[in-house]
């Protein structure tokens, strides 16, 4: 395998804050970018959505720049984001190199001074935006409560991965600025940060740029790590009512954290069952037997564990038990005899093309810097990048079949069934209603 | 090293930027061909564009284009559609076929070293399809099936709604996908001649862009398709049929299509509105820019930062060959959804009328569309695209380069006078995606009139 690197610098400010920093001087634009380890993950039933509802207030202005902080960034021309998952909220800039120190000044004040900025006013404004965005991607969308139902039935009431990272709407309601203040004194600080800069900019020009703005900032509390166990005592069958024409069945298992062994077999053999159109169930229910429209596959790697999850749409008229038991049939396959040699060459060749089509861009979703705080956060390592590609030139037919057979094979699942309103008899037979707030 | 929090730094000025160089070559069976060297990853794209696209759809043959460049690579030179998916994943390659209302869009991504071999794929697809019936079959009823899908998709309706409210029979006035009538009644026959009438080389243009020489992947492109030659074929199509003038008045200034229990109300307001030719569209995007272009366009601050009604409202110029809509988009809670048209009509009037746009908003648009403009040119996919576009729509090579020049000499009377031209409230269509029993009484108090209850007949 040849070697493939992001060249990068990390140091550690006093506070703990870690910078790393990444040259690539094709555009006159660096990239900024910020990881806070919170996620929804650090929430607490009852005080769900937090994590996501702070992405937004981090827009809204910090003490000496009480404005949106929108419009300064893009009147520079640049570009900017956020977003939050169940481990880590990320926020970034993409600006022109001259509005770098612009860039730095304003992601430092919200770290350092938001609260003081922080009113009664802006916090219920955007409580409300936020339960547009439910509604938007969630309660108006076809089969869009199925990921938060199936959250639901995989992890205990108590277990942070239980509820979505949009928090529940009545928790969202209910919020109180107060809770939302403490929320961000424990977890907003440089020692649970990591700052990344990439593009046209020098070394360490970069450095004394990150200790001029963050170098100052107090380190914050320590933060606990959340260490929570999983898993399903018995296998549960689920039906959800939705605004659907077409039931589409959903089946879960728990299965191996972020890079953890077994984490990148599940990627291949998510490839091997549902991706592209030579992938073993495509071909076989949508392509030769058209008794489904779709099909995916996808290992959910997180930090606390990982979920293994399947999807597959009926054809009109057909039940979903068909697709279950062919569904179930491919899985077994591959536990008795591993993908074939060809499959993993396929897979392990289109993993290798996607490391390096994420080498283009500096920033965003996705680029250089955040691939570097991704790295930095959960491996503990910004180079992780050639290991991480590694494991998947390391998956044998043996390794993806043993994984296979302890996790899904071996293990308790969720079955969902998501069917047209007032048609729970398309559900695979014994489904459970269940219920979405 | 202490910071200045008194006040926000100033930006310092702008580095030089080299826009992509633009190489030409014209293949005598009449393919232009574009290659612009770019220095990144070992990585390329090509894009082949065709115009046509779903405008030259038959008048009972809506979805006739789509699902003949859908079929491209689902089987070629006797090969079935699982050794051509085959194919592209052994070299890593990412294949789309996109299917505009102007033309059709077929890309390659893929590692350098797999150029030739991506592209001699696509050169295959493109002019030796199979074009099977069993294939056509099979397509087809996945495409049924994503039209009935559709239905369940407020975002999806709405587009649907609007594309006909605004332009009724016009090419314009039906998307891609086409309809469930015209797609059961279409046969394979109608594919291969809607394959032999429109992927033809003269007026397609090929984009090759990557880390080698411009002359390279000119020769490259050039042995490949050389032999590409039309063929014969039963139908006659009309490139320029988009081009024809759309109905002066949408069919319904209220419309409604009705999702009970919908948690949201599904949001398009606009009106038909100019070709992408025409020579105010440097004030266009500037006006778009302001009203709302951006997160601090009006229509946002106003919609969701002031009053929380969405997650986010956006409006567009869809400038096309032919008149194409202004539209403007956004999703607001049920019960807010009188008080959020209100406030969107009255801006997109206020914008035209009382409140003209401001020197400072000009000089804040002008900043956000030309300093972050070399980042639309990162990536070897983002140039081809890029130059794509000038094909499609006729400009010259030096664009990218002059495209700031031009906006800086914008003015906010400009800007003003094109929002007085460009922008007709009284041809304006609002269409609703929603709970009709919830939100019928607010709609009289709007002052459009009566509403129209649509249907999701697809």
């Amino acid at each position: 395998m040849p070697k493939v690197q992001i060249p990068y610098s990390k140091r550690t400010l006093a506070n703990g804050l870690d910078v790393i920093v990444h040259e690539d001087h094709q555009l006159p634009m660096v990239a900024v970018n910020i990881w806070y380890h919170v996620g929804s993950k650090n929430e607490r039933p009852g005080h769900t959505g937090f994590a996501h509802l702070f992405e937004h207030l981090m827009f809204e202005g910090s003490e000496h720049h009480d404005h949106g902080y929108f419009p300064p960034l893009q009147r520079a021309g640049g570009l900017l984001n956020g977003s939050t998952n169940v481990d880590r909220t990320n926020y970034w800039e993409v600006v022109p190199t001259g509005a770098l120190d612009l860039a730095m000044w304003m992601e430092s004040d919200r770290m350092g001074y938001l609260l003081p900025a922080l009113t009664e006013q802006k916090f219920n404004n955007q409580r409300d935006v936020v339960l547009n965005e439910r509604r938007q991607n969630y309660e108006n969308r076809p089969y869009g409560l199925a990921g938060v139902a199936l959250s639901a039935a995989m992890f205990a009431p108590d277990h942070p991965y239980h509820w979505p990272t949009i928090g529940s709407a009545e928790d969202v309601r209910a919020a109180r600025l107060e809770d939302v203040r403490a929320f961000f004194q424990t977890y907003y600080h440089a020692a649970n940060a990591s700052l990344s800069l990439a593009g046209d900019i020098e070394t360490e020009q970069a450095f004394d740029l990150a200790d001029k703005y963050f170098g100052s900032l107090p380190a914050g509390p320590a933060v606990d790590r959340v260490r929570v166990e999983a898993g399903l005592k018995e296998s549960a069958n689920l039906v959800l009512e939705d605004r659907v024409e077409l039931p589409r069945l959903y089946i879960a298992w728990h299965s191996p954290a972020m890079f953890a062994d077994g984490d990148a077999e599940l990627d291949i053999v998510g490839d091997v069952l549902a991706h592209g159109k030579t992938s073993r169930l495509y071909k076989s229910l949508v392509y030769e037997r058209r008794i489904a429209t779709d099909v995916s596959a996808f290992q959910h790697s997180r930090e606390m564990g990982g979920m293994f999850q399947l999807a597959c749409t009926a054809s009109a008229g057909i039940a979903l038990a068909e697709l279950n038991s062919a569904i179930l049939g491919a899985v077994l396959d591959i536990a008795n005899s591993g993908p074939t040699a060809d499959e993993i060459e396929r897979g392990v060749a289109q993993t290798e093309a996607q490391f390096i089509y994420r080498l283009q861009t500096i920033g965003g979703f996705g680029g250089k810097g955040d691939q570097l705080n991704a790295y930095n956060t959960f491996a503990g390592n910004p180079g992780y990048f050639d290991a991480d590609r590694q494991r998947y030139f390391d998956v044998t037919r043996g390794g993806a079949a043993a994984t296979v057979a302890r996790w899904l094979v071996n293990a308790p699942s969720v079955s969902l069934s998501v069917v047209p309103k007032g048609r729970r008899d398309l559900a695979l037979p014994g489904a459970i209603e269940v219920r979405v707030s | 090293m202490s910071v200045d929090r008194t006040r926000l730094p100033i930006p310092g000025p702008d580095r030089p930027f080299h826009f992509p160089r633009i190489v030409r070559r014209s293949l005598p069976n009449g393919l232009e061909l574009r290659a612009v060297r770019h220095r990144s990853v070992p990585v390329v794209s090509a894009v082949l564009l065709v115009p046509g696209g779903s405008s030259v759809d038959p008048a009972d043959g809506h979805g006739l284009v789509s699902i003949t460049s859908g079929l491209l690579d689902e089987g070629s030179r006797g090969q079935s559609a699982l050794d051509i998916a085959e194919r592209v994943a052994r070299i890593g390659g990412d294949l789309d076929v996109e299917v505009g209302m102007d033309a059709v869009a077929i890309g390659l991504t893929t590692l350098d070293r797999f150029f030739e071999t991506g592209l001699a794929l696509v050169h295959e697809i493109v002019t030796a399809p199979n074009l099977a019936n069993d294939d056509f079959n099979r397509i087809r009823n996945l495409r049924l099936e994503r039209l009935k899908q559709m239905k369940d998709h407020a975002a999806a309706i709405a587009e649907r709604a609007f594309a006909r409210v605004l332009y009724d029979s016009h090419p314009y006035g039906h998307l891609s996908l086409g309809s469930e009538p015209a797609l059961s009644s279409m046969n394979v026959d109608a594919a291969r001649a809607m394959h032999a009438a429109m992927f033809t080389p003269a007026g397609s243009t090929l984009v090759v862009v990557g880390d080698r020489a411009e002359e390279e992947l000119l020769d490259v492109a050039a042995a490949l398709f050389e032999p590409w030659r039309a063929s014969a074929s039963a139908m006659a199509i009309n490139r320029g049929a988009a081009l024809k003038t759309p109905p002066s008045m949408p069919q319904a200034a209220l419309a409604v299509i009705a999702r009970p229990g919908a948690a949201q109300s599904e949001l398009r307001i606009g009106h038909v509105c100019a070709p992408r030719s025409t020579p105010d569209y440097p004030q266009l995007l500037m006006l778009n820019t302001i009203l709302g272009g951006e997160f601090v366009s009006r229509l946002n601050l106003n919609l969701r930062e002031s009053k929380g009604y969405t997650y986010g409202v956006r409006t567009g110029f869809n400038l096309r060959r032919g008149l194409g809509p202004f539209v403007m988009q956004t999703s607001v809670g049920t019960d807010v959804t009188g008080p959020a048209i209100r406030e969107a009509l009255a801006e997109i009037r206020a914008i035209a009328d009382e409140r003209p746009v401001t020197r400072d908003e000009v000089a804040q648009a002008f900043a956000s569309l030309s300093k972050g403009y070399p980042r639309g040119f990162e990536t070897a996919g983002q140039v081809a695209r890029s130059v794509a576009q000038l094909a499609l729509h006729n400009l010259p090579d030096t664009y990218f380069e002059e495209f700031v020049p031009r906006l800086a000499q914008v003015t906010a009377d400009d800007v003003s006078a094109a929002a007085r031209q460009y922008l007709a409230p009284a041809k304006m269509s609002t269409v609703i995606v929603g709970d009709l029993d919830k939100i019928h009484v607010s709609l009289p108090g709007l002052g459009l009139g009566p509403h129209q209850v649509l249907t999701t007949d697809f």
